[in-house]
């Protein structure tokens, strides 16, 4: 019975921000157009001076990583949904209300990994459309979405934590200035072996990095490789990085969630 | 515990690192009343306030609130109350209508009947006209007033207002003071916090002041006024000059020191019996020349009181 209240409920959350697409319909329009617009300026302005691992086409290398790299920009929706409700007080109209913490944790995640999956699928359009194809059969395609999504996912929970310990919508601008680099600091750009060693290193280990490249792989697109014992289990990594993101900050999203009634 | 409370408060102490924010507060609020809390800023109202909602747990002390202990019942106490803070706790894309439906909802109201209930407070709010709109596009007043209905979704049995006009124009907060004594005439028990003397006089039937966590005076609004003195006996001379003479007349009148506003040529003092004090003030003020502009009997204001008693207490 509480389940099925708390699924509920979570469902109305859910609905809300739905309601705000429909509300605010240019909102979702210039957020894909963004996207489109970053796959059009990266592929057609600062692809010709890229070189190929391979010698393939740049765009089949590059929207992987664009992929991506908009899972990672979610990051910025989450805490701004977050914080938002906490600094009108919705978050406490809520708390005093008999409805589960669970609930408006689920709705949130709900709606970001519809939001995202919106997104997600505007990116792919945009890419078969200035020629992106994926290689090695709808099956393993599949699997680099949902790699993909599980690296989103993942990120939710930074995204909760982050806000319920800030607090501040203001602190969005400095959690911008910090995702960047996280963005270029990775595989999706440059290979990480032209970089100084120990900053290829931490490109290397970058989430991003392994969800890109075990994107790549399972897409059949061009990717750098290496050597290194990361680059040969990109796989394992896109699966293993998300899940100990999960383990961290899953618990303290909720140990912060209940430390706001300290 | 009488039944006849709403809210029972015992003891509660809350600190925040070394800064008590409550200590040792205490109050009763009667069924069907509206009882402010007044306070300065940081006097503690606010945490008070998150306390008896559930939002925040209390270091010591007991608090009821319909019955339910909100400490170990806090699933109970929810179901039976109402909150609305500083801020408009609306979304602020939806319209007025999705907001009232979305709460509905989430308090387990079927989907028409959600639908029925927010069309009903619309209604009465005034709102029905602004259903449609996003909520950004209201006004201050619109806002607390939708802000109230999605308070009131459940008919809850206390309604916490917590500086609910604070921010307002006075357009704004006569809508909100009059859609608080259409709730009490309801049978609601309001607790109500303010720094606004004025507000807690015209709404609030019983007022506890509080200071630094505590409350340090109590009782109803004309209980409060009487207890710094009764009424008072105010004279305002055409000149400068005849201040001391008025002062000195009022010192034969008053039971204590008359106050001297040079500013406003103004004389102040508490006296026992109005109309006697208020004829023999004129028969003499007359008889030694002083020129009076204006004389009149006044109960103290809440101002005064609040002044003096946390002065006291400071």
């Amino acid at each position: 019975m509480r389940l099925r209240w708390a699924l509920a409920d979570g469902w109305t959350i859910t609905l809300r921000d739905l309601k705000h697409w429909a509300a605010q319909p240019w909102q979702i329009v210039f957020g894909l157009l963004f996207s489109v617009m970053l796959v059009l300026m990266f592929g057609y302005l600062f692809g010709g001076a890229i070189e190929v691992p391979g010698g393939g086409d740049y765009r089949e290398f590059l929207l992987p990583g664009m992929f991506a790299t908009t899972m990672l920009f979610g990051l910025e929706a989450t805490y701004t949904a977050v914080t938002t409700d906490a600094d009108r007080g919705v978050t406490d109209r809520f708390r005093a209300m008999p409805i589960a913490g669970s609930a408006v944790v689920v709705g949130r995640a709900t709606a970001d990994m519809l939001n995202s999956l919106l997104t997600l699928a505007a990116m792919v359009a945009c890419g078969l459309a200035v020629g992106w194809r994926w290689h090695e059969g709808i099956g393993a395609a599949l699997g680099a979405f949902g790699l993909l999504l599980l690296l989103r996912f993942a990120l939710l929970w930074l995204g909760i934590w982050l806000a319920l310990v800030l607090r501040s919508p203001e602190a969005l601008m400095a959690l911008q200035v910090l995702v960047w680099p996280l963005g270029f600091l990775s595989n999706v750009y440059v290979s990480p072996e032209t970089m100084p060693g120990w900053l290829g290193a931490l490109a290397e280990w970058n989430p991003l990095s392994a969800t890109v490249g075990a994107a790549r792989e399972l897409f059949g697109n061009p990717g750098w490789g290496g050597d290194s014992w990361v680059a040969q289990h990109t796989t394992l990594m896109a699966v293993a990085w998300p899940a100990l993101l999960v383990a961290i900050f899953f618990p303290l999203s909720v140990r912060a969630y209940q430390r706001l009634s300290r | 515990m009488a039944s006849d409370l709403a809210v029972q408060v015992e003891g509660l102490h809350k600190r925040y690192g070394e800064k008590p924010a409550l200590d040792g507060f205490d109050l009763d609020v009667r069924a069907g009343t509206v009882h402010g809390l007044l306070g300065p800023n940081g006097a503690g109202k606010t945490t008070a306030v998150r306390v008896l909602a559930t939002l925040l747990r209390a270091d010591g002390g007991r608090a009821l609130v319909a019955g339910y202990d909100v400490s170990r019942q806090p699933a109970h106490v929810r179901e039976r109350i109402g909150l609305v803070g500083q801020h408009a706790a609306v979304d602020e894309v939806l319209g007025g209508r999705d907001n009232l439906v979305m709460f509905g909802r989430l308090f387990h109201l079927g989907k028409r009947e959600a639908g029925r209930r927010a069309d009903h407070l619309l209604e009465r709010f005034g709102l029905a006209d602004a259903a449609g709109k996003p909520v950004k596009r209201y006004s201050g007043g619109m806002r607390r007033r939708l802000d109230l209905a999605a308070s009131l979704i459940l008919r809850p049995a206390v309604l916490f207002l917590d500086e609910p006009t604070t921010g307002l124009d006075p357009r704004g907060r006569n809508e909100v003071w009059a859609a608080v004594r259409a709730l009490v005439a309801d049978g609601t028990t309001v607790l109500l916090t303010t720094q606004y003397l004025d507000e807690a006089d015209q709404l609030a039937s019983r007022i506890s002041v509080l200071d630094h966590g505590r409350v340090v005076a109590g009782g109803t609004p004309d209980e409060l006024k009487s207890r710094i003195g009764g009424d008072r006996l105010d004279v305002v001379v055409r000149a400068d000059a005849d201040l001391a003479g008025a002062a000195a007349v009022l010192k034969g009148l008053a039971d204590a020191e008359p106050e001297v506003d040079p500013d406003s040529r103004r004389v102040s003092a508490p006296v026992r019996d109005r109309v006697a004090a208020l004829t023999e003030a004129v028969r003499i003020l007359a008889a030694r020349g002083i020129a009076v502009e204006d004389i009149a009997l006044r109960r103290p204001t809440l101002d005064e009181v609040f002044l003096r008693t946390t002065e006291v207490a400071g």
